[in-house]
């Protein structure tokens, strides 16, 4: 097998196999029992746990220190890592401290803006964006040195992933930014969670006229609604989101005592049809502050047992 | 040009509240430009102090000055003759042109009568929006001359970020998106393919993260 | 028309309200107005085009500056009259005059009042 890391994502997906990751926000305190429960939840129906990095610049217990624990609990964690606060330093820093851990696993975002957060009159850093992010931690991977120059001790072993929204705009260069991710050394993607089937599928067509999908393993987003009211939130009010009317429907035609029900639903015939798109190798379940439901959706995907690999 | 906007009139009689004799200077640069701190304005903001003295049954003598520039010492000198008779002095000119002024009269406490806010153009009379951020090595040759630093929220280099929406940035829906603008002119200019060639890690030290900067022209120097 | 108007009006003539600028408004409130209002063209009849519209802009700065300083902005407004209109003409000066006598006088007049008598 031909794999670069010890990464267990990285593993199942060169073993032909579709991988399933899955989310864990952490809290807004320093319980980490909060992650450790969400984790047994989820472990055995996923490949590999993202922890989000104070997403939506609203300040939760770190990334790294949740990651670090849920591998003392022999899990598989995706450190992902915004731009936004943390400058070039703290950046190599942490991918250090994470290595050490052996987390085998980053997803190099930049991050929303701190407007939208708990505090929208701090500074933000961007140092770096995203994609020179991927080139960093490729750098310090594969030529074991800092950007400074100077050689690592223990290089870090780590599997390279971003994020690509294929809804966003404009639309046209939504597959270009994802050629510039490829060119910057990713090795894979989780998508924005996809409602718009059609265009991602118009997407992924683009993305395969230009030889991506074999460079790169896309994992395709999806996020069950709980509710008709949480369709038309994210419909209107998060940007970047394509959720189309009939969804928006679906969801309110029943009564709402049944709408989890029907998101769920939704969310399994929407993996069911992805399956069939050529290029996506696996699916990146975000189930926010509904992490119970993942294991249902996993198995009615056809997606349970997880395979096993060395 | 440098944008700046009068401060709140309270905010200025807070800093001359216990005077009795002050000096108005304006500028006749960028800040009359965006009618902040011109001649004009240094008239309007005499009357308005004068009323508002008049009201609390206070005196205020005021003289008002507008000055070529604040930022280069010859005109600052024409201040010399007569800058001791005052008990302060409230500099509308830029946050440069305020500080250049306290550096030569090291003995007259000067207050910035606007906020000076950002280096930028005018879109149209009354509309003024930021350009340029100063950061010492200017890439508008690869963007298609629009600066994804200043006009970009996040700064990206290689962008758009995934909450580009409509055009517009995710932060501001009036806000333009600096990568679609980037994008729809290197369209223009048949260079889109010069979208997906990667822009390096910036070097931030010509910056203010660098420190306070010094431009030194050894030819010119006297 | 030979039609009454209140006394306390003063009258400044100008080609166009295009022609008043901020400063002006406040050097008469300075001088001890207790009111001023500019008549200008009605909205879309400017002989000079756009005069009446910046007027109005200007008037309303300024308004808003008045308040900040503690004189009052209600003490200043913009009207359009059209020119042959003698009636309207009339009714807004009895009008201001009204709202002003109302507010009493301006605290500006006060101040100058108090000056004199010491």
């Amino acid at each position: 097998m031909n794999t670069k890391t010890p990464s267990r994502l990285e593993k199942i997906l060169a073993s032909g196999h579709l991988a399933v990751t899955s989310e864990c926000g952490p809290p807004r305190g320093s319980d980490g029992e909060v992650i450790t429960k969400k984790a047994e939840m989820i472990k055995d129906y996923v490949d590999a746990i993202n922890i989000t990095d104070n997403q939506t610049s609203v300040t939760r217990l770190c990334s790294l220190a949740a990651c670090i624990r849920l591998k003392l609990m022999g899990l598989e964690p995706i450190l992902q890592m915004v731009t936004r606060d943390r400058n070039r330093i703290a950046l190599q820093s942490d991918i250090l401290g994470a290595a050490s851990f052996d987390i085998f696993n980053i997803l190099c975002l930049s991050g929303d803006h701190q407007q939208f957060g708990d505090c929208p009159q701090g500074q933000n850093v961007f140092d770096i964006d995203s994609i020179q992010l991927i080139q960093t931690v490729r750098h310090m991977r594969d030529e074991g040195k800092f950007l400074g120059g100077d050689d690592i001790a223990r290089p870090p072993r780590m599997f390279v992933g971003a994020a690509a929204n294929p809804f966003a705009d404009p639309f046209e260069i939504r597959v270009r930014r994802l050629a510039k991710k490829v060119a910057a050394g990713v090795e894979f993607i989780q998508t924005q969670c996809i409602y718009n089937l059609e265009k991602f599928e118009l997407y992924m067509k683009q993305a395969q006229e230009r030889g991506l999908h074999e460079k790169v393993s896309i994992l395709a987003g999806v996020t069950p609604f709980k509710s008709a009211g949480m369709a038309k939130y994210m419909k209107n009010r998060v940007p970047g989101m394509d959720v189309p009317d009939e969804v928006v429907a679906r969801m309110s035609g029943v009564p709402k005592e049944k709408q989890p029900e029907e998101g769920i639903n939704i969310c399994v015939e929407s993996i069911q049809r992805l399956k069939e798109v050529e290029g996506v190798r696996g699916f990146h379940i975000m189930a926010i502050e509904w992490e119970e439901m993942v294991p249902e959706i996993v198995k009615r995907a056809g997606l349970y047992p997880r395979p096993k690999v060395e | 040009m440098i944008v700046a906007e009068r401060k709140p009139i309270e905010e200025i009689i807070g800093f001359v509240q216990n005077c009795k004799k002050i000096l108005i200077v304006g500028c006749n640069e960028c800040v009359t430009v965006c009618y902040a701190g011109g001649k004009k304005e240094v008239g309007i903001l005499a009357s308005a102090l004068t009323m508002a003295f008049m009201k609390e049954g206070k005196e205020l003598e005021i003289k008002e000055v507008t000055l070529e520039r604040q930022c280069d010492p010859e005109y600052l000198e024409e201040l010399r003759g007569f800058i001791d008779e005052y008990e302060a002095v409230i500099s509308l000119a830029c946050g440069a042109g305020v500080q250049f002024l306290a550096e030569k009269y090291l003995e007259t406490p000067v207050f910035p009568g606007v906020n000076t806010l950002f280096m930028g153009v005018t879109e149209e009379r009354g509309v003024w929006s930021e350009r340029c951020q100063g950061c010492g090595q200017c890439i508008l040759g690869q963007t298609a001359g629009i600066c994804p630093i200043s006009r970009c929220a996040k700064r990206l280099l290689n962008g758009p970020c995934g909450g580009s929406t409509k055009g517009k940035c995710e932060i501001n829906p009036e806000l333009d998106c600096a990568w679609q603008l980037i994008i729809e002119r290197l369209k223009k200019l048949e260079r889109l393919d010069d979208y997906e060639t990667l822009i390096p890690i910036k070097d931030w030290s010509t910056e203010r993260a660098g420190g306070p900067r010094k431009l030194v022209r050894e030819d010119l120097q006297q | 028309m030979r039609l009454s108007y209140p006394v306390s009006i003063r009258i400044i003539r100008l080609p166009c309200t295009g022609k008043v600028d901020v400063i002006h408004l406040m050097e008469a409130f300075q001088k001890g107005a207790d009111g001023v209002y500019v008549a200008g063209c009605l909205e879309g009849e400017c002989h000079y085009l756009t005069g009446n519209l910046r007027a109005k802009k200007r008037v309303e700065y300024t308004k808003k500056l008045l308040d900040e300083i503690g004189v009052g902005g209600e003490r200043l407004e913009m009207y359009n009259i059209a020119a042959s209109d003698g009636p309207r003409f009339a009714e807004v000066a009895r009008e201001m005059h009204e709202k002003i006598k109302a507010l009493g006088p301006s605290p500006i007049r006060e101040a100058l009042h108090k000056k004199k008598a010491a």
